[in-house]
């Protein structure tokens, strides 16, 4: 086991900047996900850990060690590929074993490790078949194994999951999340879907061209989003984000426009008041919105009026979508209020749960962790 | 109605091309004294068998040549494609794009075009007229195509393999050996076929190049053929047998061929 440290790394690709200043200092046996839309640099820098691609700057530690020139079969890493990439010659004993024979483990050794990661996986009798012969979960088994047996310092996923089915791939999750504990290695996880993120990562990267918008644990991402793009990808459905006007009368502090006119609580309103008369991005989640007579947030300065165009009920909620004077919000609100398109319908947001972005620059404006904590 | 017209198509070209096959088969079979452009689509009663034993003997050395020469420069270039296109596949390197282009452009150079310096050049590093020098010339005039057919071959192969190789330990020449080589079965049938046939066929560097002791049968057939009173039935004999490996090898690795050809997936 060891740490995984990046120093002020960066990837060019000629003119293009894949990776902007990563930096990055994991736990021992920590799990961290990258997450990120496509073309985020999110592979490429899990590609610069395993050494398959070049650091362009700066440094790269795995342990104490400085690996840049290190080639990956030296760093003591293994690798989970998205598309398994197994041997397709070799059946499934064959393919776990490749890596020890290469190293020239004693034979017994290695049948006792391979016959274990089978034992962990569940897949000791796929041990004779061919890559071919199996399954899209099976293969991914495999690919598991051939990491596990090797007992790596670090684990490299790239995508493992996304070539399974829906289904699967919740079942694989879970599993992935166990035999991580179980095993103890510090894990560095690629993904798109910010769902796997959450649920799998002790800490979470949260990366968009090439440049990383915030590490932090999965509630602090979802709670206190750095910006406006955290925000609104970390959680689902999305954030609402609509433009609002910043009035200030006093300690009152309002956010106003059309359809609503919402008073910021205490700190929000604090860290709002140098926008007085500007406008600023209102951010709310959808959960953070309730149907008026069918929640239980209180009905202060916090209504928002407008016209329900979709309701989609998924039986324990019901989501709507809510024109409020040209941009729709969508709420999830109490799986039994009567609500149809057309109707006129009243929101209630939760006002301690509110965000504000800086139109410019789209970062968070005012809740630092710390304040929040402080007034909670 | 439409099938039937199309396999009568089919029929009648077949035909069409089998038909010289056919007399070479007839002439083969024919006493000399017997051939003569009246009877030429005559069967002949009895076959007469010896022009065979006849031209076998004169064939019998060069036959050889043929073998030893078809087979090492065969095999040689489709080890020198395999690395090729392993390195043009998947270890890329600044300029490597332009380097297959190049190579890739030894194919449209006519082959008569480059006779003489060839035929100059052999002689002035000591090669020319032995059998090794051949198959070396060979060897080299096949890069292109078998570099072609082996490149595109493990361009199908996914780079996450050689990835994967790469972090379970193994080098350039490990993965080659473990990884790629052992993927390789389809191309390796293709680029034998192609090139067994190529060398085995080809007359114009095998006359220019050897000394009688080291001729390849297609210089021989040629010989057999020439002379003042040509005795028909012995080259057509010779062409007989003169083709009989090609032939053989087409059938038995034939299906491998398309399907190499066509296919050559080998996703996991």
């Amino acid at each position: 086991m060891a740490k995984v440290k990046l120093e002020h790394v960066w990837k060019r690709f000629g003119k293009v900047v894949a990776v902007k200043d990563f930096n990055l200092e994991t736990e021992d046996g920590e799990f961290v996900v990258f997450v990120g839309p496509s073309g985020c640099g999110k592979t490429t820098t899990l590609r610069m850990i395993a050494g398959l691609e070049e650091v362009s700057e700066g440094k790269i530690f795995i342990g104490d060690r400085l690996v840049n020139d290190v080639p990956p079969k030296d760093r003591d890493i293994a690798m989970v590929f998205q598309n398994y990439a197994l041997y397709p010659h070799m059946n499934v004993y064959e393919n776990m074993a490749f890596g020890l024979r290469l190293r020239r483990y004693p034979k017994d050794e290695i049948d006792r490790r391979v016959k274990e990661a089978a034992r962990i996986l569940k897949i000791e009798h796929l041990l004779n078949r061919k890559p071919r012969e199996l399954s899209g979960g099976q293969r991914q088994r495999v690919a598991m194994g051939r990491a596990i047996v090797r007992e790596p310092k670090v684990f490299l996923m790239d995508e493992p999951l996304s070539n399974l089915d829906a289904k699967l791939r919740v079942e694989m999750r879970a599993e992935i999340a166990k035999l991580q504990r179980r095993l103890g290695v510090t894990t560095i996880y690629v993904t798109h879907d910010q769902v796997e993120a959450m649920t799998l990562g002790h800490r979470i990267v949260v990366m968009k061209d090439g440049e990383v918008q915030q590490v932090d644990t999965p509630l602090n991402l979802y709670d206190f989003p750095a910006n406006r793009f955290v925000a609104g990808f970390i959680g689902s459905p999305s954030m609402n984000f609509v433009r609002a006007g910043v009035e200030v009368q006093g300690e009152r502090v309002y956010l106003v426009a059309p359809g609503f006119r919402i008073r910021a609580n205490a700190v929000l309103g604090n860290a709002l008041k140098p926008y007085a008369g500007k406008e600023v991005w209102l951010g709310v989640r959808p959960e953070h919105l309730g149907l008026k007579g069918y929640t239980g947030i209180p009905e202060e300065e916090n209504v928002l009026r407008g016209e329900v165009e979709v309701a989609e009920p998924l039986g324990a909620e019901t989501e709507i979508h809510v024109n409020v004077n040209g941009t729709v919000l969508v709420a999830k609100v109490d799986g039994h209020a009567p609500v149809k398109p057309g109707d006129k319908v009243e929101l209630l947001a939760d006002t301690s749960r509110l965000h504000a972005f800086d139109l410019e620059t789209e970062r968070t404006i005012g809740h630092s962790q710390e304040k929040v904590a402080a007034v909670r | 109605m439409g099938r039937v017209l199309l396999y009568a198509f089919l029929l009648l070209m077949a035909g069409f091309f089998l038909l010289p096959v056919y007399l070479v088969i007839l002439t083969a079979l024919k006493e000399p004294a017997k051939i003569t452009l009246e009877t030429v689509w005559q069967w002949p009663h009895p076959p007469y068998w010896e022009s065979f034993r006849t031209a076998w003997e004169a064939f019998r050395p060069k036959f050889q040549n043929s073998v030893v020469l078809a087979t090492s420069a065969t095999l040689l270039s489709a080890l020198v494609g395999s690395l090729n296109g392993y390195v043009l596949a998947k270890w890329p390197f600044r300029g490597s794009g332009l380097l297959f282009a190049l190579i890739l452009f030894g194919m449209f150079i006519p082959y008569q075009s480059i006779l003489i310096p060839l035929f100059q050049f052999m002689k002035s590093i000591g090669l020319y007229g032995n059998l090794f020098g051949l198959v070396l010339v060979h060897v080299i005039y096949g890069i292109p195509i078998v570099t072609l057919i082996f490149r595109n071959y493990y361009s199908e192969i996914p780079d996450e393999l050689v990835e994967a190789a790469r972090i379970d330990g193994a080098g350039f020449f490990g993965i080659f050996r473990h990884v790629i080589l052992p993927l390789s079965v389809p191309a390796f049938v293709v680029v034998a076929i192609w090139q067994f046939t190529q060398i085995w066929n080809e007359f114009l560097f095998a006359v220019t190049l050897t000394r009688p002791e080291s001729q390849p049968i297609t210089v021989a057939l040629a010989q057999l053929a020439g002379g003042e009173a040509v005795k028909w039935n012995l080259p057509m004999a010779g062409a007989i047998l003169a083709a009989l490996p090609t032939l053989l090898v087409y059938i038995f690795l034939g299906r491998y061929f398309l399907r190499g050809l066509l296919a050559g997936s080998v996703k996991g």
